[in-house]
C-alpha cells in the first residue's frame, strides 16, 4: 500500500508539480526547439519519453550491478551518457528494421534525444533520490509524460503565437520564454498538490 | 585567427547563450544567487577550454563517424574531474549546483563548440575560443543572477540590499528564469539589430 501511495506521489510530481520543463529546467533545448508544430511536438514527446523510461530502467541496472560493486560511482557521469548515447544508437537501428512507420514519424528526434538533458537528469536523479527499480522506471515515464504534457501546450500556444503582435525585438525565442514563463506560473499553481 | 575577433564574437555577436541559445537549461535552473553562477560560469569555461584544446589536439586521428562518441567522452571525462573538484574544496557551491555539474556533459555549448569550432581550427586557436565562449557564458549568468538575486531576494552574494519586505519573490522561482532570460535575449536583439543601423 505505502509503495502504492509512492508510485501515485511520484507520478503526480513528475507530471505536475516537479514538472521537468516548468520547475526542474530539464530539457529545454528540445523544448524551445521542436515545439513549432503540435504534431512534432507530440513526436518529440513520445520519443523523449520512451528513451526516459528505458534510460532509468538500464542506468539503474548499470549503477546496481557494475558502477556500485566495483566502487566506480565516480564514474556515474562518464558510464550513464555511454549507455544512453548507444540505448538511443539502438532503439534508432531497432525501429528503423522491426517498425519503420514508426522510425518515420519520429525521423530527426531520435538522434536528439541524447544530448536532451532530461534523459541523463532522470537518470541522475534516480540515484541520487534512491529510488528502487520500480520507482525509476515510473520516475522516468512520467517525467517524460510530464514533457510530453508541456511540450504540447507549449507549441499549441506557440502556433497561435505566430498571429501576435509584440515588439520587433522579442521576435522567435524571446516571446517563446516569456510564453514558458507564464505557463510555470500557470503550474506552479500544482505545487499546492501534496499527497505525501 | 584574430583573437580581438574572436573575443568580440564570444561576448557579444556571437554569444552562446544570447545569440546561439545553447545551454539554456543551466542558465536558468541555477541563476539563483551569485555565487552559484560564478561557480558555474567558472567550471563551464575550465571544460570548455580543456575539451577545446582536446579535441583540436585529437581531430587529425578521430574518424569522423564516431566522432561525436569522441567529444562526449571527452567532455565527460573532465565535468567528472570539475564534480570531484568542487565537491572536495567547496562543497556549498556543489550542493547547490546539484544534478547541473553532471548535466554539463549534455550542455550544448560544449558540443556545439567542439563540432563547429575545435574540430576545425588548431590547438591555439580553440583555446582562446574555449575562454572567449566560456567568459561570454560566464557574463550572461552573472547578468542573471543580478537581476534576480538583487530583485527577487533583495541580497547580492548574500548581502542584504532591499529590505526583506519589498523584494519580487518570483524572480527567483522558474517563472523568473524564464522571464529575465526572454527579456535578456530581447535587449539583445534590440541592440543588435541597433548597432547594425548604425553601420
Amino acid at each position: 500500500m505505502d509503495q502504492i501511495t509512492k508510485l501515485l506521489a511520484i507520478t503526480l510530481g513528475a507530471i505536475l508539480a516537479n514538472n521537468f520543463i516548468f520547475s526542474q529546467f530539464l530539457g529545454i533545448c528540445p523544448f524551445l526547439g521542436v515545439s513549432k508544430k503540435v504534431d512534432t511536438a507530440v513526436g518529440m514527446g513520445i520519443a523523449v519519453t520512451f528513451v526516459m523510461g528505458l534510460a532509468s530502467a538500464i542506468t539503474y541496472a548499470v549503477s546496481k550491478f557494475v558502477l556500485v560493486p566495483f566502487e566506480l560511482e565516480y564514474m556515474q557521469t562518464v558510464a550513464f551518457i555511454l549507455v544512453i548515447a548507444a540505448l538511443v544508437q539502438f532503439i534508432e537501428m531497432f525501429l528503423q528494421k522491426s517498425m519503420p512507420s514508426l522510425y518515420t514519424a519520429l525521423g530527426v528526434y531520435l538522434p536528439l534525444i541524447t544530448t536532451n538533458c532530461a534523459v541523463l537528469g532522470v537518470a541522475l536523479l534516480n540515484i541520487q533520490e534512491g529510488y528502487n527499480f520500480i520507482e525509476s522506471v515510473v520516475y522516468g515515464i512520467t517525467g517524460g509524460i510530464g514533457f510530453l504534457v508541456a511540450i504540447v501546450l507549449f507549441a499549441s500556444i506557440r502556433e497561435r503565437l505566430v498571429f501576435a503582435e509584440y515588439p520587433k525585438s522579442f521576435e522567435g525565442f524571446p516571446i517563446a520564454l516569456v510564453t514558458a514563463g507564464l505557463m510555470a506560473l500557470a503550474f506552479m499553481g500544482f505545487s499546492g498538490l501534496k499527497i505525501w | 585567427m584574430n583573437i580581438g575577433r574572436q573575443l568580440k564574437e564570444g561576448l557579444i555577436t556571437q554569444n552562446p547563450v544570447l545569440v546561439q541559445m545553447l545551454g539554456l537549461c543551466s542558465t536558468m535552473a541555477i541563476t539563483t544567487s551569485i555565487m552559484n553562477g560564478l561557480g558555474m560560469g567558472v567550471s563551464v569555461l575550465i571544460i570548455l577550454t580543456a575539451s577545446n584544446v582536446v579535441i583540436s589536439a585529437i581531430r587529425k586521428i578521430v574518424p569522423d563517424k564516431i566522432r561525436i562518441a569522441m567529444f562526449i567522452v571527452v567532455i565527460a571525462g573532465f565535468v567528472t574531474c570539475v564534480d570531484l573538484l568542487l565537491q572536495a574544496f567547496v562543497p556549498a557551491i556543489a550542493e547547490s549546483l546539484g544534478v547541473f555539474i553532471p548535466l554539463i556533459v549534455v550542455n550544448c555549448i560544449i558540443l556545439g563548440r567542439a563540432e563547429s569550432f575545435s574540430y576545425k581550427n588548431g590547438v591555439a586557436g580553440s583555446f582562446f575560443d574555449g575562454i572567449f565562449q566560456g567568459l561570454g557564458y560566464t557574463a550572461v549568468l552573472l547578468a542573471m543572477c543580478f537581476i534576480r538575486e538583487l530583485l527577487g531576494a533583495g541580497t547580492l552574494a548574500g548581502v542584504r540590499i532591499i529590505p526583506e519586505q519589498f523584494p519580487v519573490g518570483v524572480l527567483t522561482l522558474p517563472v523568473g528564469g524564464f522571464l529575465v532570460l526572454g527579456f535578456l535575449i530581447a535587449a539583445m536583439q534590440w541592440a543588435l539589430s541597433k548597432s547594425k543601423e548604425g553601420k
